[in-house]
Formats: structure tokens, sequence, C-alpha cells
């Protein structure tokens, strides 16, 4: 059981952003496509032909694979509705960051690799941003990791208590402020933009089509789904069960979908309610997110809490 | 690896050393014959020497230390080669990047001029710095450090042009300078202990007041800093790698410069012993600013060589994170943490000579290839040299820590030794290795930057100038030179266990503790839980990407693949300037970044009318070399003045310098007796 609770991530993904999607749509009075649209999405684009840009290299396709594949790795790693995680022992939390940088690095190549402006300039972007935002992924996730006395999820998660500390709460709003700069939402990049100008992620992969595309889209879902669920393992892990009994493992996948969906409506709130940042004005709003997690870990340090 | 010893065990270990001094011996002189011939093959000999050492090495990692060689030549004036597991781990070190370079310099040396004085510098090199991490005394020490020190001139000035003839002065400085502070520390350690002998002092050394070990500290870190390329004394780095044929910048970068990491270890944590708190955070304080600085700079250059010489700064600044919590940890006594971070340590020590040494093999063979350092001359690379692509690629993958390859463990080890910081009683103990491991996570954010730019910018995207035009794929031994470096960079990323098993003996040696016990695939501290497996990773992601495969096969059948243009916006067509290029890469962290960069720009604008039709426009920009202008401009200034007013006693005058001779001597007659 515990060893395939990661198919929960590859398969729920694009639903959550579908259900994002659909909030949002109400949220600004409009109908808005149903909630398993991404999935007809990347079922059309598995059945599609490829173009393929004939100055790219081996590089190009290689990619797609690679930050599919790294992904679904780094969710085996995640206790998702149980932290009897076997599969943990494959890597800590500092591992996980490394195994998205590693996605990070290739998509930067394949959006180099086809010599368009756009794509190089997707990848220049990205990886600013991914500058700014690791110190804070990491500072939040050590004053966890540190309190916990482990980088191992499964048992940060099995530590956290249900009553939080001061450096905990300062921790979880920078993890925030940093999941959203991750997975490309507004305010630091607009998911739906297809304006070449203002994008970031979708610059890089503006060359693709058909299946590459269908995979690096699938991968930014479950890398979207990845990192909700580790904020909640890290920061909020009531009811997540520690054995694998089936009225724990209920209990623990009812408070999932319920975590899930409000997260869901958080972040969908702040799409709705905030204007695309200015690139340059990111940095405030990151430096201010590292900031704060500077002052959890002191605060953790200072007050034992 | 003590069972395969065994086999060896009838052979004494001195007898590997004598047979790997012989090859390179034999090697440096064989290059001074004048058979053109002759001079293709002497780099076999170091091959083979360098295996003599790399057993040698393993001897010395898992027997107890040993005497190797003495020669006395009076009574406190002896050459004395000493090995321990210290010593051991950096041969080791040395050892797998000089078998690696050595294939390649058969390739890369074929057709340089001067083969002969190359060949014979090579050698001596090499040797030098076995002899220094294996030197028992302190005069055997020093003359070693001088030898490699002045043999390492020779090879930044072999091409006999101004630029180098430059940068040979600028590394002859900066390295006599860290040279003047290490025989001052050595001659405090003299005085204070009255033994040259470096087991001796270490035993005597507890004697030491507590003012002068601060003293014999802040020294060995300048000094041997200067040669590890700290932050501010890498200034040497970035001008002397560029200018060295590239297979010796490999050695100088990879090997060279943990000479001074070897130093730090064995003065400040073998023959002192521990130290206060203060030594131990400061070197992370220093590894810290080392590693962010140096990955910055380096993000700035467009120089594929000098790129790679601030990334070296970078990687020390990353070792010594590891050493500094070692050092720490000792302080408080708290000796198996102690060996963890020190094992973190030594395990980038290890890891950086090899894919620095990889990558800068795969520098020389671009710049073979296109006769250019420039990367914005460069692009699609890939397509002609696949496999220099394909090394350089690896190393890439490599210095960024990304998974399953040998950065990645080691910085991995180095954030779990940072974390164990909070297990530390001191509250400084607590905030500060935490912190530098923010600051590791930051310098590993901008190392990917960087090389997504260093790789993406050259081998990838459309050619963008006649340099590479018909460009050639480097031969085959310069490859299998790389292929070697890149497979064990994969090697020592998928079996840490085996690593760490090579690298505890030298950490016990230090610390008295192993730290880590592990098999060859997996790591776990017991301290925090942490399991690391990058087999399993490296084994999942292939599955799954198999998997991948057959899904898609499943789902759409057999489909049409169309090859066409990028897309252009419908412009006739993309040229190759239409790119991005390496300075648009890295506009947005110029900017970000501004009040560390300090960018300057100039923008000239002529016009035919104004402000309506343009001329012309010239655009300059450039960032502020901080370091060489604030700190060493003043100094270098400041010592040319002096300089010019002591030259006012040399006038050249024979009678006046007679009268120097008087004066002096009717002075000491005065006050000599």
């Amino acid at each position: 059981m515990e060893y395939f609770q990661f198919l929960i991530i590859i398969i729920f993904s694009p639903l959550i952003n579908g259900i994002i999607k659909k909030i949002k749509a109400t949220m600004q009075g409009r109908r808005g496509p149903g909630i398993l649209q991404p999935y007809y999405d990347l079922i059309r684009l598995f059945k599609k032909d490829m173009v393929i840009s004939s100055v790219t290299s081996w590089i190009f396709k290689a990619t797609p694979y690679i930050v599919f594949t790294a992904t679904i790795t780094a969710s085996m790693i995640v206790p998702v509705i149980t932290t009897k995680a076997s599969l943990g022992m494959m890597g800590d939390v500092i591992a996980l960051i490394y195994i998205f940088a590693l996605g990070r690095f290739f998509m930067a190549l394949a959006g180099l690799d086809a010599g368009t402006a756009f794509g190089g300039e997707g990848s220049s972007r990205e990886m600013t941003v991914a500058i700014l935002v690791e110190p804070i992924m990491m500072l939040s996730i050590f004053t966890a990791a540190i309190s916990a006395g482990s980088t191992n999820i499964a048992r940060i998660a099995q530590i956290q208590g249900i009553f939080y500390s001061p450096s905990h709460i300062l921790a979880l709003f920078a993890f925030i402020v940093a999941i959203i700069a991750e997975t490309g939402r507004i305010p630091v990049d607009n998911p739906d933009t297809h304006l070449e100008l203002t994008m970031i992620h979708e610059g890089m992969l503006l060359e693709y089509s058909g299946p590459y595309l269908a995979l690096m889209e699938w991968a930014h879902y479950m890398k979207q789904m990845l990192l909700f669920t580790i904020a909640v393992d890290i920061f909020f892990p009531l009811g997540i069960s520690n054995n694998t009994e089936f009225s724990g493992i209920a209990i623990s996948f009812s408070a999932y979908i319920l975590k899930m969906l409000f997260i869901a409506f958080l972040t969908a709130f702040v799409e709705s309610t905030r204007a695309k940042m200015r690139f340059f004005q990111m940095p405030s709003l990151l430096g201010w997110a590292f900031v704060l997690a500077l002052l959890s870990l002191l605060t953790y340090i200072m007050m034992g809490k | 690896m003590l069972y395969s010893l065994r086999i060896f065990s009838k052979i004494d270990p001195e007898n590997f050393l004598y047979i790997g001094v012989l090859f390179f011996l034999s090697g440096a002189v064989i290059s001074l014959v004048p058979i053109q011939k002759v001079k293709n093959y002497i780099y076999i000999l170091s091959v083979l020497g360098s295996i003599g050492f790399a057993l040698l090495s393993l001897y010395l990692l898992f027997t107890l230390p040993l005497n190797l060689f003495s020669l006395p030549i009076s009574s406190i004036f002896e050459f004395s080669f000493r090995g321990d597991a210290i010593s051991g781990f950096f041969v080791l070190a040395i050892s797998i990047l000089t078998l690696a370079v050595s294939i390649y310099s058969i390739g890369y040396t074929k057709e340089m001029g001067g083969k002969g004085l190359m060949g014979f510098l090579f050698n001596i090199f090499i040797l030098s710095m076995y002899a220094v991490v294996l030197s028992g005394n302190i005069v055997t020490f020093i003359m070693s450090w001088e030898t490699m020190s002045i043999v390492s001139y020779f090879l930044v000035t072999f091409d006999r042009d101004e630029k180098s003839a430059k940068a040979g002065l600028v590394y002859a400085v900066m390295t006599q300078i860290g040279t003047a502070f290490i025989i001052a520390l050595f001659l405090i350690l003299y005085k204070q202990t009255a033994s040259m002998n470096f087991s001796d002092i270490k035993t005597l050394s507890t004697q030491i007041p507590e003012n002068i070990r601060h003293l014999i500290f802040i020294f060995s870190i300048i000094g041997f800093g200067t040669k590890a390329g700290i932050i501010p004394l890498h200034t040497w780095l970035p001008i002397a790698h560029p200018a060295a044929p590239s297979n010796i910048s490999s050695l100088m970068s990879g090997v060279m410069i943990k000479t001074g990491i070897y130093g730090i270890i064995r003065i400040c944590m073998d023959i002192l012993g521990q130290g206060p708190e203060w030594w131990g955070i400061s070197v992370i304080v220093i590894g810290a600013v080392s590693s962010i600085i140096g990955v910055m700079y380096a993000l700035m250059e467009h120089d594929l060589k000098r790129l790679l010489a601030y990334h070296s700064v970078e990687n020390i600044g990353i070792i010594l994170l590891g050493i500094g919590a070692s050092m720490m940890f000792k302080s408080h006594g708290l000796y198996t943490l102690s060996s963890i971070a020190l094992i973190a340590g030594l395990y980038h020590v290890l890891n950086h000579g090899i894919f620095k040494g990889l990558l800068f093999l795969g520098a020389g063979s671009v710049m073979h290839a296109t006769h250019t350092k420039n990367m914005e001359d460069m692009g699609g690379l890939l397509k002609e040299m696949p496999y220099t692509g394909l090394f350089f690629l690896v190393g890439s993958v490599s210095i960024c820590a990304l998974p399953p390859f040998n950065g990645f463990v080691s910085e991995w080890l180095t954030y779990q030794s940072l974390l164990l910081g909070f297990k530390s009683p001191s509250v400084v103990s607590k905030i500060i290795p935490p912190l530098g491991g923010a600051a590791l996570a930051l310098t590993g954010a901008l190392a990917a930057a960087c090389f997504v730019k260093a790789f993406g910018i050259s081998f990838l995207g459309m050619p963008r100038s006649k340099h590479v035009e018909d460009v050639k794929e480097s031969s085959p031994l310069m490859i299998a030179g790389m292929g070697v470096l890149a497979l064990l960079c994969l090697v020592f990323g998928i079996f840490p266990g085996f690593a760490v098993n090579l690298i505890a003996p030298a950490s016990f040696a230090v610390t008295g503790s192993y730290g880590i016990t592990s098999n060859s695939g997996f790591l776990y501290l017991t301290e925090t839980s942490a399991g690391l497996s990058p087999m399993t990773i490296l084994f999942t992601v292939v599955i799954m990407s198999i998997a991948t495969i057959l899904f898609i096969r499943r789902l759409g059948g057999k489909r049409k693949i169309v090859y066409g243009d990028s897309w252009d916006c419908g412009i006739p067509a993309l040229t190759p300037r239409m790119q991005y290029t390496a300075t648009a890469f890295t506009k947005p962290i110029r900017m970000i970044f501004k009040r560390i960069y300090l960018p300057r720009r100039e923008l000239k604008v002529s016009y035919i009318v104004k402000p309506f039709f343009v001329k012309s426009i010239k655009y300059s920009g450039e960032i502020t070399p901080f370091f060489e202008r604030y700190i060493y401009e003043p100094v270098t200034v400041f010592t040319h003045k002096i300089a010019g007013k002591v030259r006012l006693l040399q006038s050249g005058s024979l009678h006046l310098y007679l009268g120097y001779i008087l004066i002096t001597l009717i002075l000491l007659l005065i006050f000599g007796s």
C-alpha cells in the first residue's frame, strides 16, 4: 500500500489543476471548463503528431522524459496519506529539492536548444526565479527539519505536533511564497498567459508539441501537487496516518482531500485577487519571504519552539 | 577494499612510492630527449606512475602511519616523506585526476609546440603535488610547496605571450604572499616545539600558548587559503587558470588548489588538534562567502575557462563549509558529527577534482576545436562534438550537485552536517551552520543557472560565429580521458558508500571517529534519520522512462514527427544573432544583484537628425571587478610608489654602494660587539 501512494500524485495532479481553474472561473464570474479538462487536454496531446525544430539536439527529446520521471521519483519520496513510506529511504527533503532542480536544469537547457529568443528568455527567468526561491525553500524546511531532528519527510510529518509554534507559522508563510514562485503562479508568473514576453514557464515549453508537451504539462501538474503535499506534510500533518490500517488510511485520505481542496481554493483566491508582478519587483517579494524564513529559524533557535 | 589489498600485502608499500616516482621521473627525463616521436608517449609513463601512487594511497588509507623515505642531510635538515590516512586520501584524489589527464594529454599535446618542456614540467608538477601531501617535516614541505609553485608558474606562462606573462606575474606574487605566511607559521611552530617533524610537533602542540595557536590558525587560513583560492585571496585563479594549457588548468584547479585544503586540515585539525569554536565558525563564514561570491562572478563570465576558474572558488567554499563544520563540532567534543562533516568536505574535495578536471578538459577540447574561449562565439557544438558535449554535460550536472551524480552526494552530506549544528551546545554554533546551508542553497541555484548558460549557450542552439563552422570532434584519447572522469562522476554518485569507506579512514585519523558506516549504494545518517540512495533514484528514473515510452506508444500508436523551423513569429527566418546570448541570459541576475556586481553601462548614440534618425548606437557594459579594483589596485599603486622611493637608494653608482657597505660595516662594529 505504502509503496503505491505516489500514484495518487500521478493520477490526481491534473484534477487539482482543473479544480483551481474552476474555482478561479467561479470567482471571476465565468463558467469555465469542467474540472476534468486537464485530462482531456493531456489525452489529446498524447495522441497528436509532433513538430520538432530542426535546430534542436537530443537534449530537447530527452528532456520531457527526464522532467517527467524525475518528478515521479520525487513523488515517491513524499508521504501522501501514510508516513509509513519505505521508499522514503531513497532520499530526504534535500534530495527532493535537488531532484526538482534536475528537472529544471534540463527544462532550461531545452529552452535554449531551439535557438529562439523566447526559449532563452524563459530559461533565463526560470533560473533567476530559482535562485531566489531555493534559499527560501531550504531555510523554511530547515526550521521544520531542525525542530523534528530529521530531514526525512515522513519523520517530520510524524513528529510535527498539532499545536503550532511561532517559528512554524513564519516558516509556513515563507514556504507558501516559495511554492507560488516555484509553481509559476500569480503574482510571479501567469500560468494562463501565452503572450511570449510575459511568460516564464511557458516560454521554455514553446517549442514542444504533442506527447512531449503532454509530459511536460503533466510533470508541471505533478510538481504543483507535490509541493502542496510537502507543505501539508511538513507544516500541517494533522490526520496523516502512521500505518497502513484501513481506518487510518480512510481518515488520512479524507483529510488529505480536504487539505488539497483548501490549498486549491487559496491558490485560486490569490490568483484572482492579485495582479502579476513586474519581473523585477519579484525580488522584493521573495526577499521578504527570505526574511520570514530567516526569522523563523532564529525564532526556533532562540525560543526553542 | 581491504581484501583486495591483501593480495599486495607481500609488497612493501614503499615500493609503490618508488615505482610511482620512477615512472614520473623517467617521464620527465625522457621528455628532454630531443626525439620528437618519443614525446607523444611519455604520458603513458605518467599514467603508470599515477596507478603506482593510487595503490600507495590505498595502502596509506588502510594501514597505520608509516615513514616512507628519509634522507638526513644534517642534524636538523632532513628530507622525510611520511604517509598517513590524510595524505593517503589526498594522494588518491591527485592520482585519479592525473591518470585521466595523462590519457587526455597524449592526444592534447600532439600538435603542441614545446612538447618536451611540457612533458618535463607536467611530470615534475605532479610529483611535487604528491611530495607536498606526503611531506613528513617542515623543510620537505616547504621545498615541495615551492617546487609546486614554481613549476606551476612555468606552466601558467607556457604560452609565452604577454597575457600569460602577466597572468604568471599575478600568480607568482599571490602564491609567494601565501608562502610567506606558511613559512612564518612553520617558523612559529618550530620555535614553540623545537621540532621539525610533523609527528613530533603534533605531540608537542598542546604546550603552545593559546594566543600563538590563534596566530597559527590565522596564518594557515591566509597562507593555504591563498593557494585554495578563498575570497578575497582568489584573484589569481581566474587569471592563471585560463592562461595555462587546458590539461594543466585541469590539474591546477582539480588538485593543486586542494593542497591548500590539505594544509588547512593538516595544520588546524591534525597538528593543532582542536581549537576554539570561533575557528570553525569563521571557516564556515569564509566558505559561505567564497561560495556565493565565487559563483556570482562565474555567472558573469563568458570566457569558458575563467568561468570554470571562478567555480573553483565556489567549490573551495563548499569544501570549507564541511571542514568548518567539522572544526566546530570538534571544538565541542562532538567527534562523530565532526567526522561526518569532514567526510562531507573531503568527499567534495574528491568530487570537485573529478568534475572540475573533466570540465576543464572539456573546455580544452572545445577551445582546441573552435580556437576561441568566448562562449558567445560558440553554439550548436553538441551536434559536431557529441562526446565532448555529453561529457561536458555530465560535468555540468555534477558540479550543479544534481542527482544522481557525485557532486550531489557530497553537497547532501554538507547540508546534513550543517543542519546537525543544532546538536551543538552554543547558540552561535546553532545559528551559523544553517545559514551556511542557506548560502549553499543559493550557491547551488546560482551554479545551476551558470551551467545552463555555459552548456546551453556553447553547445546548444545555432552556431553563433564562423569559429564553429567546421568544428571536428577531439581525438579518441582526449575523449577517453574525459570519459574516464565522466564515468567516475557517475560511480562516485551512485556508490556513495564505496566513496565514504575510502574517505572514512582519513576522517578517522583527524577526528577519531568513522562518522558514517554504510554499504555501497546507500547512505544513512542515524543522527537525522536521513537516507539517500542515488542509485535507486537513477534506477527509478530509467525504469520510469522506459515505462513512459511504452505508455506513449500504447496510447497513440506510431505517430509522425515533422521537423520544422523554430517558432519565429512569422518573420522570414531566425538567424543565429536572434538567439539569447550569455549576456542576455544573465541580465536579470545582474539587475537583481546589482549591489554586488556594480554594473556599469555606457550608451553612445549618434544621430543623423536628432532625435529621429539614428546613425549608430554603441553599447558597452561591464561589471566592476570589486576585489581587483578596490583592494588589489590600491595596494599595487601603493607598492609602486614605495618602490619608486626606494629606488633613490639604488642610483647605480658603484661608489655609493661601496659607501653603503662601509656604513653598514661601521654600524655593525659599533652595535655588534
